[in-house]
């Protein structure tokens, strides 16, 4: 078996039509290819697009090149390079697969593939940073790779801001033994579009912690999907979104459990504030008859701030083994708890801070989980910004 | 030396069935330092009465007036009459996940006083009352209710009320649920913070167990949304030997 296995089901096996539409039987029937002639244009009634907006999308699935770049600046501990490898070289990595129009064309016409070196055994102290800024260009194709050597330890940074359509294809290649913490924050203007591909492969034994910061952007929608190399990884997957009216946030999760005895654990909270505010959230996690052993568990919360917003949660778990050691998942959207500010109000605190010890305490737990400290200092700081710019 | 007065506090709630009258003229005067106990069967209107002082927003006032020390109570926001000296324990306290009981505390405090407490002194007096409460320190970084028994529930509500200072406190049901070694605790807590601050008690019970270790100065028994008898404490001695049978004749609304 190679080191690193992706999913590749046999294409043209599985087509779909307006016609005749066919739910998939099994999460690992949905298509992926390096081919953008594998996908068809979606209309938006697809499993996979139902919940996006793909009407304001179009210029993010015609099949070709842009030219366009966002502005990149990099922060490299010693040690760290980064270096642009030819699409065809990163195929021959064992990369897992597009697995939408969107990411196929990004992939296909990138232009090449940033990758980031983390040698083997490197203990890292300080994160890479990366900033991708947009600045109004037209459609970017983003392609970035993140590889990490065996028993290395590294946090990498990823922050997007500026105003961009930006289609993303970003790869986490984690080596045996590593122990890599990605944190991707979105803080688009709002005029902002992005689709993203995150595939994270975890390696034998390795810990990898994929953490999505979404807050900012007019349409966002980001795919991470998880796959093992060898047995006895861990994948953890947090997330932190808050949508303001006019916000589309979009996160979905695969976690594709083949090898025996990994574990993976997902959690993801988000708040929505205004009439058309918008999120959806989707875990799949499939364990395979191979995967003995599996550990799993994801859990997605939303807290509707005001009358009018509207989320979507949908937890799936596709189990084709018994000898598991656990697998669960729990879904839950409420309002805004009045009980909840009426008792602290009747000790004394005033509506607006009340409302904010809430939400902080909603978001407590997973932003607790972050364990980057300067990430989840500047997230409190947003999230209160958020409230207070609601508040108006 | 404060004043709370109600003056024929008229109190509606909607229903399924539309909206229903709850209290129907209740008047009461409470000074500081005083213990009153409102004692009276289920559905008599009790709870009612403390969360309309405490400005819950599911009770309507129709009529009637709250003043606290003149000043008008009902035109008061919840925090308002919190920060005015009003504190209510609560009969079933909520849970809000994510917030510290010491972050909490901290932060109602400084809303309370106007300004935040003095580090050193206020880290002892939070470690001194909960001691005081046999409250485990490890309480002050568990959630705010979350997971709390309801002995635990009941002795934080009382550590609030120590450590607020209010001038009048209602305590509404605060005995329910409680063994009486826990009852015995939680007591003891009320009657420190009476002592150490002279608060006005407005004790609202279902059972007089609880007034063997709260002493009344005045009991008033509450049913169909009115004061029907009050007395002295010997009242509250009636009523365990006779029960609340009398007050409750056969045309009373269900």
């Amino acid at each position: 078996m190679p080191l690193l296995t992706p999913q590749r089901p046999t294409e043209g096996a599985h087509t779909h039509s307006a016609a005749t539409m066919v739910p998939d039987q099994s999460r690992a029937e949905r298509t992926a290819s390096f081919e953008v002639d594998a996908f068809p244009v979606p209309h938006g009634r697809e499993e996979e697009w139902r919940f996006t907006p793909v009407d304001r999308l179009g210029t993010f699935f015609r099949d070709e090149a842009t030219g366009e770049c966002l502005t990149w600046e990099e922060n490299l501990p010693e040690g760290v390079t980064v270096s642009t490898l030819p699409v065809a070289d990163w195929q021959a990595l064992g990369v897992p697969a597009p697995q939408d129009r969107a990411a196929a064309v990004a992939a296909a016409h990138s232009g090449g593939v940033a990758l980031v070196d983390v040698p083997a055994e490197a203990e890292l102290t300080e994160p890479v940073r990366l900033r991708l800024t947009g600045g109004e260009q037209g459609l970017v194709h983003g392609h970035v790779t993140v590889r990490v050597g065996r028993f290395a330890k590294a946090t990498v940074l990823l922050e997007h801001d500026g105003t961009a359509d930006y289609s993303e294809v970003l790869t986490v290649l984690a080596g045996d033994g590593s122990d890599v913490t990605l944190v991707s924050v979105q803080e688009w203007d709002d005029a902002s579009r992005h689709l993203g591909q995150h595939d994270v492969v975890v390696g034998r034994d390795a810990r990898v912690r994929h953490i999505a910061v979404t807050l900012g952007g007019g349409v966002v929608r980001l795919n991470t999907n998880a796959t093992y190399a060898g047995p006895g990884g861990s994948f953890e997957g947090l997330g932190v979104y808050f949508a303001d009216a006019g916000q589309h946030l979009e996160h979905r999760l695969f976690v594709d459990h083949e090898a025996p005895h990994c574990r993976s654990n997902v959690e993801y909270k988000g708040a929505l504030q205004g009439e058309t505010a918008r999120t959806v959230w989707v875990g799949d996690v499939l364990i395979r008859a191979a995967a003995e052993g599996t550990d799993t568990y994801e859990l997605n919360r939303n807290l509707l701030l005001t009358d009018g917003a509207r989320a979507d949660s949908v937890p799936n778990l596709e189990i084709e083994t018994g000898e598991i050691e656990g697998a669960g998942h729990a879904s839950a959207t409420g309002r805004f708890d009045d009980e909840q500010l009426f008792y602290l109000m009747a000790r004394g605190i005033p509506e607006d801070e009340a409302r904010r010890l809430v939400v902080r305490g909603f978001f407590a737990s997973v932003v607790g989980r972050i364990g980057v400290p300067e990430v989840q200092e500047r997230l409190m700081e947003a999230i209160e910004r958020e409230l207070a710019g609601g508040a108006a | 030396m404060s004043t709370l007065e109600i003056k024929d506090l008229h109190v509606t709630v909607e229903t399924e069935q539309g909206t229903k009258e709850i209290l129907r003229g209740v008047t009461l005067t409470i000074e500081s330092g005083q213990t009153h106990a409102i004692m009276g069967p289920n559905g008599s209107g009790k709870s009612t009465l403390a969360y309309s002082i405490a400005g819950h927003p599911k009770y309507t006032v129709t009529s009637g007036t709250v003043t606290l020390d003149g000043e008008d109570v009902l035109a008061m926001s919840v925090d308002e009459r919190a920060r005015a000296g009003v504190f209510l324990a609560m009969q079933y306290p909520v849970e809000v996940p994510g917030v510290t009981v010491s972050n909490f505390l901290r932060t109602a405090k400084t809303a309370v006083s106007g300004e935040a407490p003095k580090l050193r002194t206020w880290v002892k007096d939070v470690k001194d009352a909960m001691g005081n409460l046999r409250m485990d320190p490890a309480f002050a970084e568990r959630n705010v209710n979350e997971g709390f028994s309801g002995g635990e529930k009941k002795r934080h509500e009382i550590l609030q009320m120590e450590l607020l200072r209010p001038k009048f406190a209602v305590l509404d049901e605060t005995d329910s649920g409680l063994d009486v070694d826990a009852l015995r605790i939680v007591s003891e807590g009320v009657n420190r913070a009476k002592e150490s601050t002279g608060s006005g008690v407005l004790l609202i019970t279902h059972y007089t167990r609880i007034l063997r270790y709260i002493r009344p100065d005045f009991v008033h028994v509450f049913v169909d949304g009115r004061i029907a008898e009050q007395g002295g404490p010997e009242l509250a001695e009636r009523l365990e030997a006779e029960g609340y049978d009398r007050f409750l004749p056969a045309t009373t609304e269900a």
